[in-house]
């Protein structure tokens, strides 16, 4: 038994685990300069991600609270990639930065909230890792201590997660007195379509939807985003949202299988309503880290499109798409970041005449803008192409149309910033920056990732494989 | 001995809830919005007692979702006034209307 439960919960433990170490690294007190840390942080990171790809075996813990398996695994591993990227990315501004340690002890903290999230096996465990992953991200929002924008967006966000998790938990609530329990497993037999389930349901996706900022939820996002530091606006629009849609899609499809024909129509609606106004505030934003917000609003309504066929293939493209948007997102904030720490410009006019002085973070930033976008060679293209396809199971074809007219709008404003960096000649252009190596890596793997999931795409086939299982 | 019937107990929770909603979207002062998310949570809790007391009294997974919340909670006001009193030091105020600076 004590064999199993090392074997099941490696992932967990060994977050734990690092978290102690770094503890015991902040209380020593010998002094350690900030790139030796850093090193030393980065590589324990790419050892966390390593360790995730052996010993995959499924299995319970604790009475089926804790629940693994091969598909958890590899959600998990994601997870660990896009932090290993995002560390380091966040190399060139962490460097100067007095709180190197704390910034790692909540990063890993959040991590290991939503590995307890993806494993849970019933609400309660569920909720305490949506928290874990929650609370520390909003003390990492506020990391730029003395600025005022960062403070700004911390406040804008504990409270409005506090806010959509009192939401969810009213729900939960109300689940819990009609049907007398928590756990998954349990809980899809003893739905009856009773009113009041119906509208647990609708304040459990509420809930849902604040996290992942689907439109009528979604006035927090792009203030926290902008406040934000780079690095921790990253790690929100990718791990933190991915790590929600990957509980989202199971929720969704086996707890509230049967009351299905209630959600979907509420999805797809969401959904559209996401892409339109996405796209339309994305048009109108100066400052980069904006724009990326509303971009990845609009990709959370594609995301949803792909739920809302509720199916195998749904899933499989729900999980495709993120791997995808991972590494695309993070390209284009990878070379986002490195502007805000070596040169501390963040607007899209900054960008004027970028390829004359770098040509080669051009190509990375154009490369990612067109995979978000979704053109063809890139794999953001096959990533929607499979969204709609698996929409299409259950949605009108209108819908489809439409969202797929909306690709078309937001090609425009992605394009506007490749058009600013080749062809605008810029007044102020940007001095030479130096690329650090962590840097250079981290982007060297997000293209890579864009160009190998996109032309040899083994990955979705394995995804499929693992689901209908 | 009369129990006071359930219904009663949910309207209490519900009223609470609601008035929860109604004061962070009317107050403008951020430990008063603070405090209205605590009647959010607070009501969920009765909801949860409740529903284990009356409903199913024999499995206890209520009473253990009222202690993560309430150990939850806790944690989430921690953090929260450590951003107000750092929002404080930035901007001398802890009005919602003075934290503007980003728009749209």
């Amino acid at each position: 038994m004590p064999k199993d439960f090392f074997a099941l919960m490696k992932g967990e433990l060994l977050v734990g685990l690092l978290i102690i170490v770094l503890l015991f690294l902040k209380i020593g007190n010998k002094q350690r300069s900030n790139e030796t840390l850093l090193r030393l942080i980065n590589g324990l990171l790419l050892f966390n991600l390593a360790a995730g790809f052996f010993c995959i075996r499924p299995g319970n813990l604790f009475g089926n609270s804790f629940q693994t398996d091969p598909l958890r695994i590899l959600e998990k591993n994601m997870l660990s990639l896009g932090t290993l990227i995002i560390s380091l990315q966040a190399y060139d501004w962490l460097r100067q930065h007095k709180h190197v340690v704390e910034f790692y002890i909540l990063l890993l903290s959040t991590l290991l909230g939503m590995f307890f999230m993806i494993s849970a096996g019933n609400l309660l465990l569920f909720f305490v890792g949506l928290e874990l992953s929650t609370i520390p991200l909003a003390a990492l929002v506020n990391f730029d201590l003395d600025k005022k924008p960062s403070s700004e967006a911390a406040i804008k966000f504990i409270l409005s997660s506090a806010f959509s998790s009192g939401l969810l938990l009213f729900g939960i609530s109300m689940l819990y007195g009609t049907t007398g329990t928590i756990e998954f497993a349990i809980l899809p037999q003893r739905l009856d379509g009773d009113p009041l389930q119906l509208f647990s349901m609708i304040l459990v996706l509420t809930g849902f939807a604040f996290k992942i900022s689907v439109v009528p939820f979604h006035l927090w996002t792009a203030d926290v985003y902008e406040g934000a530091p780079v690095a921790v606006t990253s790690y929100l629009s990718v791990v933190s949202k991915a790590a929600i849609l990957f509980v989202l899609t199971p929720v969704l499809y086996t707890v509230f299988k049967s009351p299905g024909d209630t959600w979907v129509p509420i999805l797809f609606l969401l959904s559209i309503l996401t892409i339109i106004v996405g796209n339309l505030f994305a048009l109108r934003q100066q400052n980069m880290k904006r724009f990326l917000a509303f971009s990845s609003i609009s990709q959370m309504g594609f995301i949803l499109i792909g739920i809302g066929g509720q199916s195998a293939e749904g899933r499989s493209a729900v999980i495709y798409f993120l791997l995808i948007y991972i590494f695309s997102n993070l390209g284009a904030f990878g070379v986002v970041a490195l502007m805000s720490a070596r040169a501390g410009r963040e607007r899209i006019d900054d960008y004027k005449g970028f390829y004359k002085s770098h040509p080669a973070l051009s190509w990375v930033l154009a490369i990612s803008l067109f995979s978000l976008a979704g053109i063809p060679p890139t794999a953001g293209f096959f990533g929607k192409f499979f969204l709609l396809l698996a929409g299409a199971g259950k949605a009108h074809y209108w819908l489809i149309a439409l969202a797929a007219l909306n690709m078309v709008i937001s090609l425009y404003y992605y394009l506007r910033i490749v058009k600013a960096m080749f062809m605008d000649e810029s007044r102020e252009p940007v001095e030479k920056m130096r690329t650090g190596m962590p840097a250079k890596i981290a982007l060297t793997v997000c293209v890579g990732g864009i160009l190998v999931t996109g032309l040899a795409s083994g990955a979705y086939q394995y995804m499929h494989s693992l689901i209908a299982r | 001995m009369n129990q006071v019937p359930l219904s009663h107990i949910l309207f209490v929770s519900t009223a609470l809830f609601f008035i929860g909603i109604y004061g962070l979207f009317s107050r403008r002062n951020l430990v008063c919005m603070l405090m209205a998310v605590e009647l959010i949570l607070n009501s969920v809790n009765i909801n949860f007692v409740a529903f284990n007391k009356y409903l199913y009294p024999d499995r206890l997974d209520g009473f253990f979702f009222v202690v993560f919340i309430i150990t939850i909670a806790a944690a989430e006001a921690a953090v929260a006034i450590a951003i107000i009193i750092n929002l404080y030091r930035n901007h001398r105020s802890i009005d919602v209307e003075d934290a503007t600076n980003m728009k749209f």
